[in-house]
């Protein structure tokens, strides 16, 4: 630590004495139980999240057994076994069938009846349990390609033909780079990471935001403050715990990074086959869903995957300049309304106080947060605009609105316009501060609030 | 003892409303104890204040050492403030290790002269254990450490004594006059007169933001002494109204069985033998003493002047 103090040889005393107020705010809090508690809960709910439904889905996922009673014999061999559906073609009676379905262990019996008319358009699955949406599709859509097919035939279409007339719309949306380039967008994938990211913000302003307020108190409280501003100044005493709060922040989101990714990467690596099993369920799926087994067209580009979609559309996000806007919006967001919760804290003689002055100051972040959706949903309308111009709102609403594509004057007005903020809330609340502190026993409201900030020296 | 450690010079000092110095000019001669007096909400706190810098004045300068001060000079004072407190949370020796490191010393500075004190405070046992484990007393003891520690040339103690068990006021007592002894300079701000009676050689009296009153502890004694002779005695064969010559006043009269005690004004100008040569023929003498009046009488009898020459 002494070598960095070589480089402000005008003032190493003062230096030196933010340097240890920043550690040991930094080290009592990092000491606590209730961090290490944290640090540990934290990613294990996260990694949570991500494995258990993933563990879920693979343990109730068995191969599903059809049996298929069709009376009508079009269908014969027409139902493709998938990844997790097999058919079994049975000459039985239906009745038969149904009732040798308990005792056979399969999953269902879809039973087509012979019609009238040529072509059937019916058909009944009898199962024990409610089949699952993706099995109904499956069999309804190889129903309705081999009944389309049919009838074409039957008006003298040819099959090739009809592939070549069928449309199937797939609405891609490319973003215009500044040099030119284009750039495949996913508006769902920024929709969630601009979410994520403003919820991220939010939250952390909050948890350490009154980590500050409740440290001043306690300085207060316990009459400590005096005996520790005769040594340094007020100032230096508030921006000490603010950093070294933000410290604690800074390692708290790291380790649970840092922590989740290896729960994760533990939890992948000792059982691959679970994450291979459900990368091969998500086919199956969406090969079900958008194109049917019995459709033997190659996919073109745009009908790839859902899994490699999602890839490709994390991929796409900039995330060079949105961990730097995250990294930065977290920062001056934090800083800017630590400031303002330490103001509150030395302002009031204990916690239960602090109600009347917390409004004003939570308000901001709670509207942000409300006005979250309506941001995602409009992100380049004036109310997005404004709200990540406004350094009380701009740490939450810019995250949000950053994976959707922000123009850089938009951005270099809302970070100036933050540091800015930063700037004049640190003022403020070091006025408030430096009196408030000194002074107990005094029911304090907005007028003499008014008065602290206005003494002079 | 004949240079000044502290100028305060004209020091105002303005809240919104509120005067709370008025042109104060105090000197602090060094290596003296030096009682800060007033009652409360005179004006002491924020001078005191003003010398630790937590706060600056609006007009007036003080002087430290011939300079002007500054923060450098922070180093050199220690401050036991009347509001004090210690992080409970946090383990003695850590917390005393950080507040002197908090004063300038370095790490290793202030680890030898903590394990000095806490021997000394018979601390030692409890360094590691949380402030909230300490009993009232060591808690003051450990700040009164951080108070010295960094062997200040100026001490300034506000309140010192409240707060303290009566064992810990001698212990701080002889601590003080020890420190003085090593050629510290201490201010106590107190409304506890006795205190001062017992250990200041100097005084400024604040009442109301403005000082009314400074000096040696000595001198004022004698500008305010009224010629007032306290006397016991037996064997009274006359009453002491007629002994005595008109213009003798008997200010106390106290008889206790056989022994009288009376206290005697006596006309300016006149020795106290006269008293003596009109008793002797009269009583038996057993004791003869001048009554000097104490600092609380010349507290009470300064404040209320300046109350009533104010209305």
């Amino acid at each position: 630590m002494r070598p960095l103090l070589c480089r402000k040889p005008s003032n190493p005393f003062v230096m030196n004495k933010i340097i240890l107020i920043i550690q040991r705010e930094y080290l009592t809090r990092v000491k606590k139980r209730s961090f290490i508690v944290m640090t540990i809960l934290g990613p294990l709910l996260m990694a949570s999240l991500m494995i258990v439904p993933i563990y879920l889905a693979t343990v109730s996922d068995k191969t599903h057994v059809i049996q298929v009673v069709d009376e009508t014999g079009i269908f014969f061999n027409k139902f493709r076994d998938a990844d997790k559906i097999k058919f079994k073609y049975v000459l039985q009676d239906i009745n038969v069938a149904k009732e040798a379905l308990q005792s056979s262990g399969d999953y269902a019996v879809l039973y087509i009846p012979k019609t009238e008319i040529a072509i059937p358009e019916n058909a009944i699955i009898y199962s024990d349990k409610q089949p699952s949406l993706t099995i109904k599709e499956y069999i309804s859509n190889t129903m309705q390609k081999e009944i389309e097919k049919m009838k074409m035939k039957a008006s003298g279409l040819d099959e090739t033909i009809l592939q070549s007339i069928k449309a199937n719309v797939k609405l891609s949306t490319i973003k215009l780079e500044a040099g030119g380039e284009e750039k495949r967008s996913y508006t769902e994938v920024s929709m969630v990471l601009g979410m994520f990211a403003g919820i991220m913000i939010y939250f952390f302003i909050f948890l350490f935001g009154s980590q500050v307020m409740r440290g001043v108190i306690e300085e207060k409280t316990s009459r400590i403050v005096e005996v520790i501003i005769s040594s340094v100044k007020p100032f230096q005493l508030m921006m000490g715990k603010i950093i070294g709060v933000a410290l604690v922040g800074l390692t708290q989101f790291l380790l649970w990074v840092v922590l989740t990714f290896a729960i994760v990467t533990v939890f992948k690596t000792s059982f691959p086959d679970k994450f291979s099993l459900q990368n091969s369920e998500q086919k199956m799926i969406s090969s079900s869903q958008l194109v049917p087994a019995t459709d033997s067209t190659t996919p073109k580009a745009d009908e790839m995957p859902e899994t490699q979609k999602i890839m490709e559309a994390i991929a796409s996000v900039d995330f060079g300049v949105m961990i730097a806007a995250f990294i930065f919006y977290f920062l001056f967001g934090y800083l800017l309304y630590a400031a303002l919760f330490a103001a509150i804290g030395s302002a009031v003689d204990n916690e239960a106080d602090t109600q009347q002055f917390m409004l004003p100051v939570t308000i901001p972040l709670i509207f942000a947060i409300v006005m979250a959706q309506y941001v995602i949903n409009n992100p380049d309308g004036p109310l997005s605009f404004w709200l990540s111009i406004i350094p009380l709102t701009s740490p939450i609403i810019m995250i949000i609105r950053i994976p959707f594509g922000v123009p850089f004057t938009d951005l270099a007005l809302s970070v100036v316009l933050l540091i800015l903020g930063f700037f004049a809330c640190t003022w403020l609340a070091g006025k408030i501060y430096r009196t408030g502190i000194l002074m107990y026993g005094k029911k304090v409201d907005y007028k003499e609030l008014w008065k602290w900030i206005s003494y002079k020296g | 003892m004949n240079q000044d450690i502290l100028h305060i010079r004209q020091v105002s000092k303005k809240y919104v409303n509120h005067l709370a110095l008025n042109n104060v000019s105090i000197s602090v001669p060094e290596n003296s104890i030096f009682g800060l007096l007033g009652p409360n909400g005179a004006g002491k706190t924020t001078l005191i204040r003003i010398i630790n810098q937590i706060t600056g004045p609006d007009t007036g300068e003080i002087i430290f050492q011939n300079e002007k001060l500054q923060p450098i000079h922070l180093a050199k004072i220690g401050y036991l403030p009347e509001e004090r407190g210690l992080y409970k949370k946090m383990k003695v020796g850590e917390q005393a290790l950080y507040l002197s490191q908090l004063k300038g010393l370095s790490r290793q500075d202030a680890l030898k002269s903590l394990k000095y004190w806490f021997e000394k405070f018979e601390l030692k046992e409890w360094w590691n254990h949380k402030v909230e484990e300490l009993s009232k007393g060591m808690q003051q003891k450990v700040q009164f450490i951080i108070t010295v520690i960094h062997k200040p040339q100026l001490l300034i103690f506000d309140e010192p004594f409240s707060g303290f068990d009566p064992i810990n006021v001698n212990l701080l007592k002889e601590e003080i006059l020890s420190l003085q002894k090593q050629g510290a300079t201490i201010i106590f701000s107190t409304h506890n007169m006795a205190s001062v009676e017992e250990l200041c050689d100097h005084i400024a009296l604040i009442n109301k933001s403005e000082k009314i009153l400074d000096g040696r502890v000595k001198e004022i004694k004698n500008t305010y002494k009224s010629n007032t002779f306290g006397i016991e005695f037996t064997n009274a064969r006359l009453p002491l109204v007629s002994i005595l010559q008109p213009g003798y006043d008997i200010i106390n009269y106290h008889a206790d069985d056989e022994l009288h005690k009376a206290d005697i004004k006596i006309p300016a100008g006149i020795s106290p033998n006269k008293l003596l040569e009109v008793l002797i023929p009269h009583v038996e003498l057993h004791a003869f003493n001048e009554v000097l009046p104490t600092m609380n009488d010349i507290f009470i009898r300064t404040v209320t002047h300046a109350a009533a020459s104010l209305s």
